[in-house]
């Protein structure tokens, strides 16, 4: 299975992404912004970094990259991506996903481990996983405090497309798991055809057990063994 | 030339923590008959001379697809002559 991560002016978990995936056993290439074509990947990686250094509005510029336009043709035929952190930012300014981050609650920038619950296992992001399990990963970011509009949340949730909500270390979804304010405790949301996930926590950073933690691991998993199937 | 001033804010219904410790500063140092207080963005933009509804409606759909996020925010544009 080929992967291929993006790689934007700014981009700064490309090669932990590329890293991971290898060794899960894909075969992982990089994309530059300014190519103009996807196609010959089967799934696709917007990593997180600081893409234009958060000019104008986290994403917003990398929204407008030349290779967006074949990423999203890509979407349209069904094709897997994944957003991590800088690239959910990217995701949602350019439409791909609904809602808006805004600056954590606390308006500091937060990097550290957090919990999170899967509240959708039958996902191509998801099937590795387990909904009585928390997941252990780090979040690194500034801006990652999910809002919409409440129709949307309405929709997300009647359309089961909320997959991570951070949790406490028992799975129990409260303020108190929440670091930085996002409606619902929102972690990642996935589209309306299921095929692209946003989410700020970093899996790639929890898929080393030299790291602490290989919770992350299965949401590539997942993907693999998805589109190999 | 011609100069688009266009301010850009938060929408009302969204939580301005940065806006909320401003205030609370100003209160701090004595200036305690403000309300409230929202802090936003401002954009200048040059064009030559235009007509000032051709660079309304210009910066309006600049706003559409790059400058403003309508999720979260709201903008108002002034045309002035410089």
């Amino acid at each position: 299975m080929r992967f291929g991560v993006i790689v934007f002016p700014g981009s700064n978990c490309d090669r932990d992404t590329y890293h991971v995936l290898s060794t899960l056993g894909a075969e992982v290439e990089y994309i530059w912004y300014r190519d103009s074509h996807t196609h010959e990947y089967e799934a696709l990686v917007l990593p997180g970094g600081f893409s234009y250094g958060d000019y104008l509005r986290t994403g917003a510029i990398a929204a407008t990259a030349p290779i967006m336009k074949s990423l999203r043709e890509d979407i349209r035929q069904g094709k897997p991506v994944i957003g991590i952190c800088n690239g959910f930012q990217i995701l949602l300014e350019s439409g791909l996903l609904p809602g808006a981050l805004l600056t954590n609650s606390e308006l500091k920038f937060i990097c550290r481990d957090v919990f999170l619950r899967c509240d959708n296992c039958d996902t191509l992001f998801s099937s590795c996983l387990q909904a009585e399990q928390p997941l252990q990963m780090p979040i690194a970011h500034h801006t990652g405090n999910y809002f919409a509009e409440r129709g949307v949340i309405e929709e997300l949730e009647d359309e089961d497309r909320v997959l991570f909500r951070y949790c406490d270390a028992n799975g129990m979804v409260s303020p108190a798991g929440n670091p930085n304010g996002s409606l619902g405790n929102i972690a990642g949301i996935l589209n309306r055809q299921k095929n692209v996930l946003g989410m700020m926590p970093h899996p790639e950073r929890a898929a080393d057990q030299e790291l602490g933690s290989v919770d992350g691991a299965g949401v590539f998993k997942s993907m693999l063994e998805r589109v190999i199937a | 030339m011609k100069s688009a001033r266009l301010y850009i804010s938060l929408k009302p219904d969204i939580l301005d923590p940065q806006g909320k410790t401003v205030h609370h500063a100003l209160e701090t140092l004595g200036f305690d008959a403000v309300a409230s207080c929202r802090v936003g963005k401002y954009i200048e933009l040059a064009f030559p001379d235009l007509p000032t509804e051709e660079i309304t409606r210009r910066v309006g759909e600049m706003c559409e697809r790059l400058l403003v996020n309508p999720v979260m925010e709201t903008w108002r544009v002034e045309v002035v002559e410089e």
